[in-house]
């Protein structure tokens, strides 16, 4: 499948340049800084709050490396010029979207695995429920997922890097805020906005241990949705 | 193998190309001429499958470009004006990637590479990093990737640009190797590159087709038959008397010690002319095929357009 060529060539581009490697680094390395002064600080916790903590704090910094990770995957291949080399041959717009979207997927599980010694640390000192551990792992993912969705779609749309990075930041923070927008709409409307915001209805469950159906649904349309207009997008850029 | 009717393309207000229409046969080396901006790249581009057109038919190999881009761009390889190529690739990773991405099956990808390599002189390369390599060898990564997977068609979009003099003479090497397995088109707006190279010109200029046919049909439809230069030491209006035995007779240049001539004539009459010269009792210092035939039919064309524009 050619998705899976695109993926495998752009994953490699990935390990092989400085820039993925910089973002990983700098991203775990403030992930971590919260951790240590935030979950970790104050009075003697819980390991459960501990954990609930780690994957709150977490969760922010894997939406902001997929919006990292995510410029390059199409705004780079048309700075370069080789988005001409993918529209010239023989493969589906679906297939280059998903192709980049699979390897920015793997590059964020990197991430994702990287950040597993915090958990780590706090089976050494106290107790910690593998489910719990999932659960908070399965939500990262699927935040992950959809976060990196929007920033293909971003990517898509955009000229070069920067603007992509920039397009796809103000999709998510609008995606974010919605539950702001709630807070200040009448029913039936309130309820719209609380369900559609990234973050504030979806992510504590996971964030506490719990998976529901709606979550991981939610999670999963975003992604959809997100890749779908990516790849309109592209079908549309490729005859320009 | 590739019929153009009509085609249009507007750029905003601008047209880049105006009802371009030409057929070009299963074999041919097509070279397109044109000054910059002069539209080839748009052209090929919508050739290319990645532009559309404004309006206009284009059919290649049967299958229409708008309406069955996919058959087409099985069909074809294309280099862009741009190689693109992936810095942090090899060269073998590199065309194995472009290969398997324009459905060469896995088993078969590293003979074709092999193959492709073959043709484009890459193969000391192989194993080494795109981003270490220099220019010409760039450009000639790029004409790999575009035949790595033995099209029908092969577009290049000035596959000579920018390259020395020793690697234009390379890259022609190449592209004449080419000849009987692909249709090739190369554009390009340096003349000599192009008139070595190909079966048939197509000049462009101002977005439209200004002529097309060989080099000497061109000559002929521009009532020039060519030109003869020569440079001699002697009399200087013996050396005219005897020259316009031939035809037409301009000095260009006249010191003391050297005449520069230039002569109407066909460059199949240089041997004759020499020995004219010769038994007149000049003393002969050069005589040499007319610098550009091309060149003047190509700016004979284009200049008498930008008169009548």
């Amino acid at each position: 499948m050619k998705a899976w060529l695109i993926a495998r060539r752009e994953l490699a581009g990935y390990l092989r340049t400085w820039s993925g490697y910089i973002i990983l680094a700098v991203i775990l390395a403030l992930n971590g800084l919260f951790f240590n002064a935030y979950a970790l600080g104050g009075a003697s916790k819980r390991s459960a709050e501990v954990l609930s903590g780690f994957f709150y704090y977490s969760s922010g910094f894997t939406v902001v490396a997929a919006l990292f990770i995510s410029m390059r995957l199409l705004a780079e291949e048309r700075q370069m010029g080789t988005l001409l080399l993918l529209y010239s041959s023989p493969v589906k717009d679906r297939d280059i979207v998903l192709g980049k979207f699979l390897a920015g997927l793997a590059f964020l599980a990197l991430y994702i695995l990287c950040t597993a010694y915090m958990p780590l640390l706090i089976l050494v000192n106290g107790k910690v429920s593998l489910g719990h551990v999932s659960a908070g792992y399965l939500g990262l993912l699927l935040l992950g997922s959809a976060s990196l969705a929007v920033g293909t779609f971003g990517s898509a749309l955009s000229r070069n890097q920067l603007m992509a990075a920039i397009t796809s930041a103000v999709m998510l923070v609008a995606l974010i805020l919605c539950w702001l927008v709630a807070r200040i709409t009448e029913q039936p409307l309130s309820e719209v906005f609380s369900a559609l915001s990234l973050w504030n209805q979806h992510f504590p469950p996971f964030q506490s241990g719990l998976i529901h159906t709606r979550d991981v649904a939610y999670y999963l349309v975003v992604t959809y949705v997100a890749l779908f207009a990516a790849t309109r997008v592209v079908e549309a850029r490729r005859w320009r | 193998m590739i019929q153009v009717e009509g085609l249009t393309k507007y750029y905003g207000e601008h047209a880049a190309i105006r009802d371009l229409a030409f057929t070009i046969g299963q074999g041919e080396v097509i070279g397109f001429l044109g000054l910059n901006g002069a539209g080839k790249s748009t052209t090929l581009k919508v050739l290319g499958c990645v532009l559309l057109p404004t309006s206009g038919r284009v059919v290649i190999d049967g299958h229409d470009v708008v309406g069955n881009p996919h058959e087409v761009r099985q069909r074809m390889g294309y280099l862009p004006d741009v190689p693109p190529l992936y810095d942090e690739m090899t060269v073998g990773e590199y065309l194995s990637y472009v290969a398997q991405l324009r459905g060469v099956a896995a088993k078969a990808t590293s003979a074709r590479v092999a193959e492709a390599e073959e043709k484009t002189d890459l193969r000391d390369v192989h194993g080494e990093l795109i981003s270490t390599l220099s220019h010409g060898f760039r450009q000639r990564v790029g004409v790999a990737q575009a035949l790595v997977h033995k099209p029908a068609l092969l577009i290049l979009d000035e596959p000579t640009s920018g390259l020395d003099p020793r690697q234009i003479v390379e890259m022609r090497r190449v592209i004449r190797g080419l000849r009987g397995e692909h249709t090739v088109l190369v554009s390009s707006h340096i003349l000599p590159e192009i008139s070595q190279t190909c079966d048939r010109l197509l000049i462009i200029h101002q977005g439209t087709l200004v002529a097309q046919g060989t080099e000497d049909e061109l000559a002929r439809r521009m009532g020039g038959g060519g030109s003869i230069e020569v440079e001699l030491r002697g009399d200087r209006a013996r050396a005219v008397a005897v020259l316009q035995e031939f035809g037409a007779v301009e000095v260009e240049r006249a010191s003391e010690d050297m005449v520069a001539l230039k002569l109407r004539a066909s460059p199949d009459l240089r041997p004759r002319v020499a020995q004219a010269l010769v038994g007149a009792g000049l003393e002969l210092l050069r005589l040499d095929q007319g610098a550009g035939q091309l060149e003047s039919i190509f700016l004979g064309l284009t200049h008498g357009q930008e008169a009548r524009a």
